[in-house]
């Protein structure tokens, strides 16, 4: 691996019972790099992403993230409290979003702080806020998650995530809830922070935005990386026919 | 929210739809009201009839007034055993249902055993168990020479119940919280562990808020069947409300008389907890409320 790299995944695997997901995935991040995971439902790329911070256990392979390694050999124990260390580093969002329906807007986004970090309520209010303006909901922060539209849940739990201070974001295909007039709102927080030189990882089927912010685009079927370039190469330069079968569709609505 | 208090952004009358509205409001509402008083009506008519029906059978409402606030004397006990031990039973459920979902096959089997055990055998075996079998083995081991042990095996009637109780009912409440945790989605507790809290934090911060929300119905069912279950401790000689009403019950052959002011107090205690409980259940509700 590159010493540059934020993240390095080495030769993943992972079985669900006889299932198997991913068949031996390797990748690296630079640090600032936008990263966006494309594929069919069921390809892997949201197991891919789940294991990145340990909510799915990876069957084997090694996992490089910000300067901290684990490998996972199978039959050996499984270094449960590395994982959990480790998963600090990565901040996810939820295709669901999973609110804390039990607490405001602020509430969601300084529990971390408080519970995790253990900062005082008084001083991670400020913090809080600062990511609620971040995600122009500051007027929100008062009220509960049911008051609020899928949008602006998604908004805040993108707050909650980067409240935590990651080195990597993780998104897990966070518009495919939402209403049609609501995925605007939320692209353009990603958008923002892509800007702003936040490293992340998306899992999307949003391809124009994919091409937007992208910096390079990992194509993923049947638990394999099938090719990986910037989105000019493989949405006009496609090498593998996969590839081309799975985009060419796309291709002709967006020249429409 | 009351119609009364809803805010219009027009005048009334400015807005023909906004009328319409107002006017099918105002009906549902006016009717909900009439169901409701004839329900009123039908539950008075019972009691009258019912009354009625027991005066017509050598019923002594003068003898009733006489020994009604000597039953009602033991209501504070009937209270406090019963608070007492839906706090214990709580706790005890709690503790259960946590170790039940655990992965730690110990914790498992001593929870599993337990339920199964307290569940599988009669809440009055149980009383008799620990009021009259336990001093047994309290006996043996002062015996013995280890007093200390011994006269925690000895408890008075009171403590009796109150443990009895809290065993019993642990057991059922065990259940109900498994079920209320297990009700909040997967998405809860993996939203926690990405923020970095450990299984503990998750428990007592995420889920365990929510379950209680899910489960204050059935909590509060478990309190008032425990408000009921409380006259069982009457067996020990405890002077709540059951033992008072028996004891004149019997002196006097006045079965009907006693038992139904008893009955009455119940009746009264529950729904004066119903009501609590539903004032409980709005307040909690809050936060889901748009």
């Amino acid at each position: 691996m590159n010493d540059n790299d934020i993240i390095h995944v080495e030769n993943l695997h992972k079985w669900f019972g006889l299932l198997h997901v991913l068949k031996g995935v390797s990748f690296s991040v630079t640090p600032k790099e936008v990263l966006v995971i494309i594929g069919r439902s069921g390809s892997g790329k949201s197991t891919l992403l789940r294991c990145l911070n340990f909510l799915e256990e990876p069957s084997s392979g090694t996992l490089n993230i910000a300067g901290q390694s684990l490998t996972i050999v199978p039959g050996t124990r499984y270094d449960h409290e590395k994982a959990v260390s480790m998963r600090l580093n990565t901040g996810m969002v939820f295709q669901e979003f999973n609110l804390f329906p039990h607490m405001t807007s602020l509430d969601n986004v300084i529990e971390g702080l408080v519970t995790v970090k253990k900062i005082p309520k008084d001083k991670a209010i400020p913090i809080g806020m600062k990511y609620l303006q971040k995600v122009g909901l500051e007027e929100k922060s008062f009220e509960h998650p049911i008051r609020l539209s899928g949008g602006q849940k998604q908004r805040v739990a993108i707050a909650r995530a980067l409240a935590m201070e990651p080195k990597v974001m993780l998104f897990d295909e966070p518009t495919s809830a939402l209403d049609p007039e609501l995925i605007g709102e939320v692209l353009d927080v990603m958008k923002q922070l892509a800007h702003e030189g936040t490293t992340m990882i998306i899992v999307t089927h949003e391809m124009g935005f994919a091409c937007d912010v992208a910096d390079r685009i990992l194509f993923v079927d049947k638990g394999l990386i099938v090719e990986s370039g910037t989105p000019d190469q493989l949405f006009s330069h496609p090498q593998d026919e996969r590839t081309h079968l799975f985009l060419e569709p796309i291709r002709k609505v967006q020249q429409m | 929210m009351a119609l009364e208090t809803m805010k219009f952004p027009e005048q009334p009358g400015s807005d023909p739809d906004l009328e319409m509205g107002h006017t099918l409001m105002t009906q549902q509402r006016r009717e909900r009201l009439i169901q409701t008083v004839k329900i009123g009506v039908v539950w008075v008519g019972l009691i009258i009839f019912l009354s009625i029906a027991l005066l017509q059978f050598n019923f002594d409402p003068a003898y009733v007034f006489k020994h009604f606030g000597f039953v009602l004397q033991g209501l504070p006990i009937t209270i406090g055993v019963s608070l007492a031990s839906i706090a214990f039973a709580t706790v005890l459920a709690l503790l259960g249902a946590v170790a039940r979902l655990s992965n730690n096959s110990i914790a498992q089997g001593i929870s599993g055993f337990y339920v199964s055990l307290i569940r599988g055998t009669p809440l009055l075996i149980q009383i008799y168990i620990i009021y009259n079998g336990l001093p047994q083995i309290g006996t043996a081991l002062i015996a013995k020479g280890l007093p200390q042990i011994g006269h925690l095996f000895i408890l008075n009637a009171i403590q009796s119940g109150i443990l009895a109780l809290s065993l019993n009912y642990g057991a059922y409440m065990t259940e109900i919280f498994r079920a209320g945790i297990q009700s909040i989605s997967g998405g809860q507790r993996e939203a926690a562990e990405s923020i970095g809290m450990n299984r503990v934090q998750v428990l007592r911060r995420i889920i365990l808020p929510q379950a209680v929300r899910v489960i204050i119905p059935d909590i509060a069912n478990q309190f008032i069947a425990m408000q009921k279950d409380s006259a069982l401790v009457s067996f020990m000689g405890i002077w709540e409300m059951t033992y008072r009403a028996n004891r004149f019950a019997r002196q006097d052959s006045k079965f009907m008389e006693m038992f139904v002011v008893a009955a009455i107090l119940y009746w009264l205690l529950t729904i004066v907890s119903s009501w609590l409980e539903g004032l409980l259940e709005k307040r909690m509700r809050h936060a889901y409320e748009r």
